[in-house]
C-alpha cells in the first residue's frame, strides 16, 4: 500500500458542538488524536459517531469548536483532505469503476491520474472489473470501490463509518487486513464500530460516544473491551 | 486554474452519465413536444392568431420543461451521496455549480434545438432564414434558465414535497426570461423580422445577476 | 412591553389618520372623482410592503453570513408584513381600475410585477414550511429569499418593458401626472403612517417568531428525555 503524500497527520477536536435545531448531536467534544493512531468510535446508535466523523471529513460544519490536523502540510489544496468512507459508495452507479476513480483523481489534482487510478483498482482487487459500471456491484465491492476513492489522493487520515456493516466473514478478513496495511503505511485511521472483531483488533485506541458527549477513552485508562461492548461487560 | 480544470472534469462527467442513459434528453424532448401539440389545441390552427401565440407559447413550453429537467439534477447525487465525495474533492464547490449549469445549458439547447423543426411545422412559421439571431436567443434565455435552475434546484432537494417546490420556486423567479425571450422571438418570427438587442441583452444581464448570486452564495446551498 | 403598546398606539393612530386625512383633507381630484383617494392607500401599502421586503432581504443576507436565529426570525416576519401590504395593493387596484376603465384587471405593468412580486414570496414562506429542522429551514430561505429579491427589479424592467411593446391602461395615471401640493402632503404622510405601522407589526411577528422558536426548543428537549 503506497503511502500517504504528506507526512502523518493527527487530529484535533476543541470543544466540538453540533446542534440541530434543539437537539445536540454533538455536545463539547474535544480530544486529540496522534498521527499514525488507529482509533476506533464506539457507542450506541444515535451517540454522534456519524456526526463526529462528517465534521472530521468537513463535510459537515460544527454549530461551535474547532477541528485542526496538527502536521498536515500548510496548503489547504484537497491533498491535505481526509480520506472518507460512509455508509454510501459515494461514487457514480453510471459510471465505470475506472472512470469513477479516474473522476476524483482528478478533481484532487492526483499526478499521473490514469496511472493511480489502475493501481488502486489492483490494491482493492477490483482490475477484473475496472469497466462495468458500479450499479452491478455487490456490497462488498461497493466497500472497495469506495475504499479506493477515499484512498486515491494518498491521504494521510483515513475516516471510516462503520466499515464492517453488510460484509461477510472474508469480505471483513480482507478490509482488516487492508486497514491494517493502510496505517502501517502511515495513515492515521479513524473508524466507528460496533462490538469486537477482526478489525476493531487493530485499534491502538478507542473512545466512546454517548449522546454526543465523549464517556470513556482508553487513553485515560478504560478497557478495548469495555468501550466497544459499551461498558455491559 | 483549478476552478476550470475541475469544471471540465465534472463537465465531462455530467455529460458522460447523461449521454450513456440520453434519459434526461428524451423525456424533455418528448415533453416539450407534447406541449407543444397541446397547445395547438388552444388555438385555431394555421390562423394569425396561432402565429401571434407561438413564440410565446414556445417559451413556456422550454420553461415546464426545464422546471422536469432539474428534478434530477441533485437527485442524481443524493442515491450515494455524491455530493459529499464531490464537495471534498474539488478545491471551490463553485466548480460543482458551474459544471451543473453548462451541462443543463447544453442539455435544454439540444431539446429545443430537435424541437424546433417540429414548431416550424406545427405553427407555420419558416424559421431558416432567422436561425442565427434565434440560436443566440435560445442560447441567452436557456442559459439563464439553467443558472436559475441549478441554485434553486438545489434549494428544493433539500425540502419536502420537492416535486411541486421547484416549479413554485423556480416559474416567478423566471418571468423575465420568459416575458423578455418570448417578446424578442415574437418579433424575430415577424414577416419583417426585428432584432430587439436591448431584449437580447436584457435577458443576459438577468443571466450575469444570477451567475453572481450563485458565485457569492453557492457554497452555502451545499452545506449539510 | 410599554414600549410595544406605544407604538401600537401611535401606529394606529397615524393609520387612522391618514384614512381621514384622505377621504376629508385631501382634494377630490378633478377626472377621477373619489375612487381616486384609493391612491393614498394603494400606492403608501405598496412602498411599505417593498421596505419590508428590504428588510427581510437585509435579514436573509446576515443570517447566512452570521448564522443568529435572530436574523432569521425577521426575516420571516419581514416577509409576512411584506406580503400582507402587497396584498393590500393587489386589491386596492382592482378596486380603483373596475370603476374607471370597467375591468377589473388592466394588466398594468406595476401591478402585474407586483403580483409576482407577491407570488415569490408567497413561495418563500411556503419553502420554510416543507423545511422541518430550523437552522436548515432559516438557510435555505435566506438562500431563496436572496436570489427573490435580487430578481425583482429584473421583473418589473421586464414586465414594464412588455407593456411598452402592448400599452394597456395604467392604474394612478402614472407616476409622472402631478401631485397638487396638498394632496402631496396627504400622501407622504400616508407613507409615513405605513411604514410606522409597518414597523408596529414586524415588531409584534418578530416577537411571536422568537417566543415560538424558544418553545420549541423546549419542547425538543422535553421529548428528549
Amino acid at each position: 500500500m503506497t503511502p500517504p503524500r504528506v507526512p502523518p497527520t493527527g487530529l484535533r477536536f476543541e470543544n466540538i458542538d453540533k446542534r440541530y435545531g434543539g437537539l445536540f448531536a454533538l455536545r463539547r467534544v474535544s480530544f486529540a488524536i496522534a498521527p499514525g493512531e488507529c482509533v476506533v468510535l464506539a457507542g450506541r446508535n444515535g451517540s454522534g459517531k456519524t456526526t463526529l466523523l462528517r465534521v472530521a471529513a468537513q463535510i459537515v460544519k460544527p454549530t461551535a469548536g474547532k477541528l485542526t490536523f496538527p502536521g498536515a502540510s500548510v496548503d489547504s489544496s484537497t491533498n491535505g483532505r481526509p480520506g472518507y468512507v460512509a455508509h454510501t459508495t459515494m461514487v457514480y452507479d453510471e459510471l465505470t469503476a475506472e472512470e469513477n476513480l479516474l473522476l476524483f483523481a482528478k478533481l484532487q489534482n492526483v499526478e499521473s491520474p490514469a496511472a493511480r487510478a489502475e493501481e488502486l483498482l489492483r490494491e482493492v482487487g477490483l482490475i477484473e472489473r475496472r469497466d462495468s459500471l458500479v450499479r452491478t456491484f455487490s456490497r462488498g465491492m461497493r466497500q472497495r470501490i469506495a475504499i479506493a476513492r477515499a484512498l486515491i489522493h494518498r491521504p494521510s487520515v483515513l475516516l471510516f463509518d462503520e466499515p464492517a456493516t453488510g460484509l461477510d466473514p472474508l469480505g471483513i478478513s480482507w478490509l482488516a487486513k487492508t486497514l491494517g496495511e493502510v496505517n502501517r503505511a502511515g495513515c492515521t485511521v479513524v473508524m466507528s464500530l460496533h462490538g469486537e472483531s477482526e478489525i476493531s483488533a487493530l485499534a491502538t485506541r478507542a473512545v466512546q460516544l454517548d449522546a454526543g458527549s465523549i464517556v470513556a477513552d482508553t487513553q485515560s485508562g478504560a478497557s478495548l473491551h469495555s468501550i466497544l461492548t459499551f461498558g455491559s461487560a | 486554474m483549478s476552478l476550470f480544470s475541475n469544471t471540465a472534469t465534472l463537465l465531462g462527467k455530467e455529460l458522460r452519465t447523461e449521454f450513456r442513459s440520453r434519459e434526461l434528453l428524451t423525456t424533455t424532448a418528448v415533453f416539450i413536444l407534447i406541449v407543444l401539440v397541446l397547445f395547438s389545441f388552444a388555438v385555431t390552427p394555421g390562423t394569425e392568431e396561432a402565429r401571434q401565440f407561438a413564440p410565446g407559447l414556445l417559451w413556456l413550453a422550454i420553461l415546464f420543461a426545464s422546471s422536469l429537467m432539474f428534478q434530477s439534477c441533485y437527485l442524481r447525487e443524493q442515491t450515494n451521496d455524491t455530493l459529499s465525495s464531490l464537495r471534498l474533492a474539488v478545491s471551490d464547490p463553485f466548480s460543482i455549480f458551474l459544471a451543473k449549469l453548462i451541462a443543463n445549458t447544453l442539455f435544454l439547447l439540444l431539446t429545443e434545438i430537435i424541437m424546433l423543426p417540429f414548431f416550424a411545422l406545427f405553427y407555420n412559421i419558416p424559421l431558416w432564414s432567422k436561425l442565427p439571431v434565434l440560436l443566440l436567443v435560445l442560447l441567452v434565455g436557456s442559459l439563464g434558465i439553467s443558472i436559475a435552475g441549478t441554485a434553486i434546484s438545489a434549494i428544493s432537494a433539500q425540502a419536502r414535497m420537492r416535486e411541486l417546490l421547484l416549479p413554485l420556486l423556480l416559474l416567478p423567479l423566471l418571468t423575465p426570461v420568459l416575458v423578455v425571450s418570448s417578446l424578442v422571438t415574437g418579433n424575430l418570427l415577424e414577416r419583417e423580422p426585428i432584432i430587439q438587442w436591448k431584449g437580447i441583452a436584457f435577458v443576459a444581464v438577468f443571466d450575469l445577476v444570477f451567475l453572481t448570486a450563485l458565485w457569492l452564495f453557492g457554497e452555502y446551498l451545499l452545506e449539510e | 412591553m410599554a414600549k410595544r403598546l406605544i407604538l401600537g398606539a401611535v401606529a394606529l393612530l397615524l393609520v387612522i389618520a391618514s384614512a381621514y386625512a384622505s377621504f376629508y383633507i385631501a382634494p377630490q381630484e378633478r377626472t377621477m372623482g373619489v375612487i381616486q383617494r384609493i391612491f393614498y392607500f394603494h400606492v403608501a401599502s405598496a412602498w411599505a410592503g417593498f421596505t419590508a421586503f428590504f428588510i427581510c432581504f437585509i435579514a436573509n443576507i446576515l443570517y447566512v453570513l452570521k448564522r443568529a436565529e435572530k436574523y432569521d426570525w425577521l426575516g420571516v416576519s419581514s416577509a409576512e408584513v411584506g406580503l400582507a401590504f402587497t396584498t393590500v395593493v393587489l386589491i386596492t387596484g382592482p378596486i380603483w381600475a373596475h370603476p374607471v376603465w370597467g375591468i377589473w384587471w388592466t394588466w398594468d405593468a406595476r401591478l402585474t410585477s407586483t403580483f409576482i412580486l407577491w407570488l415569490l414570496y408567497v413561495s418563500y414562506l411556503l419553502l420554510r414550511t416543507l423545511i422541518e429542522e430550523p437552522e436548515r429551514r432559516a438557510l435555505l430561505s435566506s438562500l431563496f429569499g436572496i436570489f427573490a429579491f435580487i430578481d425583482v427589479p429584473l421583473v418589473f424592467g421586464a414586465i414594464r418593458w412588455w407593456r411598452t411593446q402592448h400599452p394597456s391602461p395604467v392604474i394612478m395615471g402614472g407616476q409622472g401626472s402631478g401631485l397638487e401640493p396638498t394632496m402631496k402632503a396627504v400622501f407622504f404622510f400616508s407613507v409615513f403612517a405605513y411604514h410606522v405601522f409597518m414597523t408596529f407589526l414586524i415588531v409584534e411577528r418578530y416577537i411571536l417568531e422568537k417566543t415560538k422558536a424558544e418553545v420549541d426548543i423546549l419542547r425538543r428537549e422535553a421529548e428528549a428525555q
